[in-house]
C-alpha cells in the first residue's frame, strides 16, 4: 500500500487517482499506524513553505516520517519535495525535514532574464544529469508539468533531473538514499508522469 | 525549456460539449469524457472545461464529469463557468481541477480573486476575460460575452493580477468564432501589460494561426473548441507542425 499523507495542504484526488489507475493500491491517511503498514509514502503539496511545514507538524507526523525515510521509498512532489530540504527562504527563513541537503530559494532572483515568467508553469523537458531506478520507464527530454515560484538548490551530489529555465538549471529530481523528490507533477504530467510513478512503486 | 501550450476548450451543457460561433447558436458536439480521452490521446497539453449552463439541476452532472475526467487523466484541468464564491472553487477543486477559471463571478465581486488567491495560491487563479472593441476601446464583456461592462479591459487585467490572478484567458469576441486568426493586436496590448502566462482564445481556423500567435513571444497558450472538436486540425498533426516552425512542443 502507498500512504499519501495528508496533512491539509493541496489537492489529493489527481496523485489518487494516478495511482489507482497503475493498479496500485492508494491511501490518503494522516494515521501514524497507515504510514507505519505501508511500504511507500508520498508527501505531496502545494502552496506556500511555512504554512505547510506548520500543519505538517501540527500532525504530529515529521517523526513518523523521518524514521520512514530510514525505512522505505518516500517521494516528496512539488512542495512536498521542497519540504525535504534543510531550510527554505520563501517569505522568511523556515527549516525543512532536514532529509536532503539544500536549499529552497526564490526562482526569480536567479534568473537573468526578466521577462521570463514566474512561476514557472507549464511543460518542461526533464534531463536526466545521473541514471536512477526512477528513470526505468522515463528517457531523458520527456516533458514534466511544473508549477512553482521557488527552487532547490546548492544539491548538485542529490540531482538527478534537471529543467532548463532560462539561464537556470531547476532542479526537477532529487535522491538521497530511500528519499525522492520531484519539483514537477507526476501526477499531471500524463504518461510519462505515470511511468515515474510506477517505476516509484517498483522501489 | 517551457514548451507552449495547446489546449482544447469543452463548453459542457447538460452534459454534453458544445460551441457555438460568436457564442450563438450551440451545436452539440459529444460525450466529455469522451472527448477527453480522445484529446489526452492527441496530445493536449491542459484541458479547460466550462459549465455553461451553471444551473443548479446541471452542476451535480458537471462535476460528475470533472471526476470522472481526472480519474483516468492526467494533464493540468482547468475548470470555469458559474464560479462565483470561494464554495465553486473548493467543489470544482475537490473533482480533480487544478486551476478555477473566473470571468463574471470577478465582475460582479472582484474581491474572490484575492480571496482564491490567498486560499489556493496564484497559480490556481485564471482571470478569463472576453473582450470586443468599443469606441476604440479593448471593452470588457460579461454573461458569455453579451453585456458591456464599460471596464477597460487592460486596466481590468493588470488589477486582476494584482489581486493575484495566476493566468489569464483573453478571449476576442471580436474573432471568436471568425476563424480568421488570433487577434494579435489585442493580445499585444494584454502581454504588455501583464506578467502571467497569457492564454490566447478565438479566431484559430487552421494550423497557420498558431504558428502566427506563437511568433509573439509573450503568448504561452492557444485555446481553441470547434476547429478541434470537428477535427478540422488534429492536435498531434498541429503540434508537429509547429515544432517543424521551431516552436517548442512537447511531443
Amino acid at each position: 500500500m502507498i500512504a499519501i499523507v495528508d496533512y491539509g495542504v493541496g489537492n489529493l484526488f489527481s496523485l489518487s487517482s494516478s495511482l489507482r489507475a497503475l493498479g496500485l493500491e492508494a491511501e490518503v491517511t494522516r494515521d501514524a499506524g497507515r504510514l507505519r503498514a505501508a511500504n511507500r509514502i508520498i508527501l505531496p503539496g502545494v502552496g506556500a513553505f511555512g504554512d505547510a511545514k506548520a500543519k505538517l507538524e501540527a500532525t504530529g507526523l515529521v517523526p513518523v516520517l523521518l524514521e520512514a525515510a530510514e525505512e522505505k521509498p518516500l517521494l516528496g512532489i512539488c512542495l512536498g519535495m521542497q519540504l525535504l530540504f534543510d531550510k527554505s527562504f520563501e517569505y522568511g527563513e523556515h527549516t525543512g525535514l532536514g532529509l536532503m541537503p539544500g536549499v529552497v530559494s526564490d526562482l526569480r532572483k536567479d534568473l537573468d532574464n526578466l521577462s521570463l515568467k514566474v512561476p514557472h508553469m507549464g511543460w518542461n523537458s526533464l534531463q536526466i544529469v545521473k541514471d536512477d531506478p526512477l528513470f526505468r520507464y522515463f528517457s531523458g527530454g520527456e516533458y514534466v508539468y511544473y508549477v512553482h515560484s521557488f527552487y532547490a538548490k546548492d544539491c548538485a551530489e542529490s540531482t538527478l533531473g534537471v529543467s532548463q529555465y532560462g539561464n537556470v538549471a531547476v532542479t526537477g529530481v532529487v535522491r538521497r538514499g530511500n528519499v525522492w523528490g520531484t519539483q514537477f507533477h507526476p501526477e499531471k504530467s500524463g504518461d510519462a508522469g505515470l511511468r515515474l510513478l510506477r517505476a516509484f512503486a517498483d522501489m | 525549456m517551457l514548451a507552449k501550450r495547446i489546449i482544447p476548450c469543452l463548453d459542457v451543457r447538460d452534459g454534453r460539449v458544445v460551441k457555438g460561433t460568436n457564442f450563438e447558436g450551440l451545436r452539440d458536439m459529444a460525450d466529455p469524457v469522451d472527448m477527453a480521452r480522445f484529446y489526452n490521446k492527441s496530445g493536449a497539453d491542459e484541458l479547460v472545461f466550462y459549465d455553461i449552463t451553471a444551473s443548479a439541476e446541471d452542476r451535480g452532472l458537471f462535476t460528475d464529469i470533472l471526476r470522472r475526467v481526472a480519474s483516468e487523466i492526467f494533464i493540468p484541468m482547468t475548470v470555469g463557468g458559474g464560479i462565483r464564491t470561494l464554495d465553486d472553487f473548493d467543489r470544482v477543486l475537490k473533482c480533480g481541477a487544478d486551476k478555477v477559471s473566473v470571468n463574471s463571478g470577478a465582475i460582479a465581486d472582484p474581491s474572490i480573486i484575492g480571496a482564491a488567491a490567498k486560499k489556493y495560491g496564484d497559480q490556481c487563479v485564471v482571470l478569463s476575460m472576453d473582450v470586443k472593441r468599443v469606441d476604440g476601446q479593448f471593452r470588457l464583456f460579461a454573461k458569455g460575452g453579451r453585456e458591456d461592462t464599460g471596464i477597460d479591459a487592460m486596466e481590468w487585467a493588470v488589477r486582476g493580477v494584482g489581486d493575484g490572478a495566476g493566468e489569464i484567458v483573453l478571449n476576442s469576441i471580436d474573432t471568436d468564432g471568425v476563424k480568421n486568426g488570433f487577434d494579435l493586436e489585442m493580445l499585444d496590448a494584454l502581454t504588455a501589460r501583464v506578467g502571467v502566462p497569457v492564454i490566447a482564445s478565438g479566431g484559430a481556423g487552421n494550423m497557420e494561426h498558431f504558428a502566427e500567435l506563437f511568433t509573439h513571444p509573450g503568448i504561452d497558450a492557444g485555446l481553441a473548441a470547434s476547429i478541434f472538436h470537428t477535427k478540422q486540425v488534429d492536435i498531434k498533426d498541429l503540434k508537429r507542425f509547429l515544432r517543424d516552425k521551431g516552436v517548442e512542443m512537447r511531443l
